[in-house]
């Protein structure tokens, strides 16, 4: 067991300026102190609110590697429970939906709780007289997590009281997931089916990295959208383009569009690809659709937020939204190798059906495990954290147009083939690791 | 041509064959211009267009996947997947020569391999058949693997 100041000299001997060292994609002790502190630090994504209509409707997930679930109480607001049994640690929901009515029961002992959490009833309870149960953790019931947000519809939740409040922590970024709410006529998003789910035998910051990673699509990705556009072109390649190939072709845009595409970072290690366009900003307009969003907003209005065409918005630490896709990706760690995503897609509420058939299209086409383009990218993740392990060079270059004044200026726009938000990433990863040692210590 | 039984389920077997011994491109001449080739993400998924599927792919896409297969920069195809299908005799569904439509069901195991990762997937493939110039032609092949919603690995080849 490392004591603090062994684990603040670890972490921070694992980041310098413009690298960072390979235990932190290979390690498993780094692993473990992630899940420690940096998950228990951060507001991290559990699920959204139309996963859980109705009171007592339940949505089972994880926190870092922790099983956690949120309910609609009875008073309608949305909680957040560890999930087990707080007598002995049995998961008490095991599918990943569903509806547990007024209370929860366990299926070990029948143990029961409220949608709150608190205990309801125990079998037996005469066995606990004079045995000081009033006092202990089980009478407390299901855990609940400390704090929770609902913004919006999109719930998340922290599990330490350290560190920054909701607001403190996502600050400027919430205009990424405003933007893709705001693409509802009224506002409003809902989950549509299951989440497709891709298991990767590589660390979970690979796949966040990925997500700004400008320089790669049109090397990793030749074989996907390079051979679309010559079958595109040996079909003619006149006439307007198939959704399908409008979605893939723009992955093989030029470095200078990428260039040009610009990058933003936010304090706390979050950050934005296509500020001032996108590989998605010219896609065929869909019939019906503006007109229903001047009506809902004003033309003006309208205008603005659909010309807003963010390409990946990254929420530190683990997740990626897509505005213009209305997609959210998930990335579950499990192990230092070993990283679960799932990718999620929403209905814009009000909206035609063609954008959520768009959307549910761009999933499949791009973040599927059957995925054409999702292939190269799990084989480059893969062939790192294999090459990795090789002694000749322990350190990940990230100095692509690093410049050492970005170190105090968290909240700024670049050239979009920079990587500042992998930095602006680890100086967040740096935080939240020693956050609540530091506060502890003091 | 007006297909017996026993037609479709050689067609069926012969598809997979083409499959497993990687003609890709004979394989593509099986499929009707508008076929389609379907693998939902759902157990019993009904919706094709408006939720997401594993694949839900036309001609266009599928040419894409082929000629991708054997390209000089496809990563992770170096080196190749290969692939074999156990088939269960198909079932014949429907023989429907006045609307020419044809439908059969079979039961599979599905094993691909790359590296020394070797993947093994169970399920249902339905065929829609329908003659097109004396040829059986597919129009839709649904692939339902019986795990469907589990975290996968890379599925690179055609199921």
């Amino acid at each position: 067991m490392m004591n603090d100041g062994m684990v603040i000299e670890t972490i921070r001997g694992l980041i310098r300026d413009g690298e960072v060292h390979r235990d932190l994609y290979c390690s498993q002790e780094v692993f473990s102190l992630e899940m420690e502190h940096l998950f228990r630090n951060a507001w991290v994504y559990i699920g959204h609110e139309s996963q859980v209509p109705n009171k007592g409707d339940y949505f089972a997930t994880e926190l870092g590697t922790q099983p956690v679930l949120m309910v609609r109480h009875s008073d309608n607001s949305i909680r957040a429970l560890f999930n087990r049994c707080p007598h002995k640690g049995t998961q008490v929901v095991i599918d990943r939906k569903g509806n547990t009515g007024k209370f929860f029961r366990c299926p070990y002992h029948a143990w029961s709780f409220k949608t709150d959490g608190s205990l309801l009833a125990v079998p037996l309870k005469k066995g606990y007289e004079n045995t000081g149960m009033p006092e202990s953790c089980a009478s407390k019931g299901m855990t609940p997590l400390a704090h929770v947000e609902n913004y919006r519809g999109f719930i998340f939740a922290k599990i330490n009281d350290a560190g920054p409040d909701f607001d403190g922590f996502f600050g400027e970024s919430l205009s990424s997931l405003d933007n893709m709410i705001d693409r509802s006529p009224e506002g409003r998003l809902e989950v549509v089916g299951s989440p497709l789910r891709y298991l990767h035998h590589c660390n979970w910051k690979m796949l966040v990295e990925n997500q700004t990673d400008t320089c790669h699509p049109m090397v990793a990705h030749e074989s996907s959208a390079g051979t679309v556009k010559q079958i595109w072109e040996q079909e003619g390649g006149d006439g307007p383009k198939p959704m399908a190939v409008e979605c893939i072709l723009p992955f093989m845009s030029s470095y200078e569009f990428f260039e040009n595409m610009g990058i933003r970072t936010w304090d706390n290690g979050h950050g934005h690809t296509g500020v001032h366009h996108s590989i998605h900003s010219d896609y065929s307009a869909i019939e019906g659709y503006f007109e229903r969003m001047v009506t809902a907003y004003g033309e003006d209005r309208a205008k603005q937020i659909l010309d807003e065409n963010r390409h990946n918005t990254v929420y530190f630490p683990n997740m990626m939204i897509k505005g213009p896709i209305q997609s959210l990706r998930l990335f579950k760690p499990i192990a230092a190798n070993k990283t679960l995503v799932e990718s999620w897609i929403f209905r814009l509420v009000g909206a035609p059906d063609k954008l959520l058939e768009r959307t549910a299209m761009y999933n499949r086409l791009i973040n599927a495990p059957t995925s054409i383009v999702g292939h190269d990218d799990l084989e480059m993740y893969e062939r790192a954290q294999s090459g990795l392990m090789s002694d000749g060079n322990q350190w990940v270059n990230m100095q692509r147009l690093y410049d050492p004044a970005e170190d105090d200026s968290p909240n700024a726009t670049y050239n979009g083939t920079t990587e500042a938000q992998m930095r602006n990433q680890f100086r967040a990863w740096e935080k939240f690791m020693t956050l609540g040692i530091e506060e502890a210590a003091s | 041509m007006t297909p017996a039984a026993q037609d479709l389920i050689d067609f069926v077997v012969a598809e997979a064959r083409l499959i497993d011994e990687r003609r890709f491109p004979e394989w593509l001449e099986l499929f009707s211009e508008d076929g389609i080739y379907w693998m939902p993400l759902e157990p019993d998924q009904e919706e094709e267009h408006l939720t997401t599927s594993l694949m839900y792919e036309d001609m266009l896409l599928l040419r894409t996947r082929v000629q991708r297969l054997e390209g000089q920069r496809t990563f992770s195809q170096k080196p190749k997947s290969r692939c074999q299908h156990l088939l269960q005799v198909p079932s014949v569904d429907e023989i429907n020569h006045d609307e020419n439509l044809y439908r059969t069901y079979t039961p599979f195991h599905y094993v691909e391999t790359r590296f020394d990762e070797q993947t093994l997937l169970a399920g249902w493939a339905r065929h829609r058949l329908c003659v097109i110039e004396g040829n059986l032609k597919i129009k839709c092949k649904r692939v339902d693997l019986v795990n469907c919603d589990a975290p996968h690995r890379n599925i690179q080849l055609f199921v």
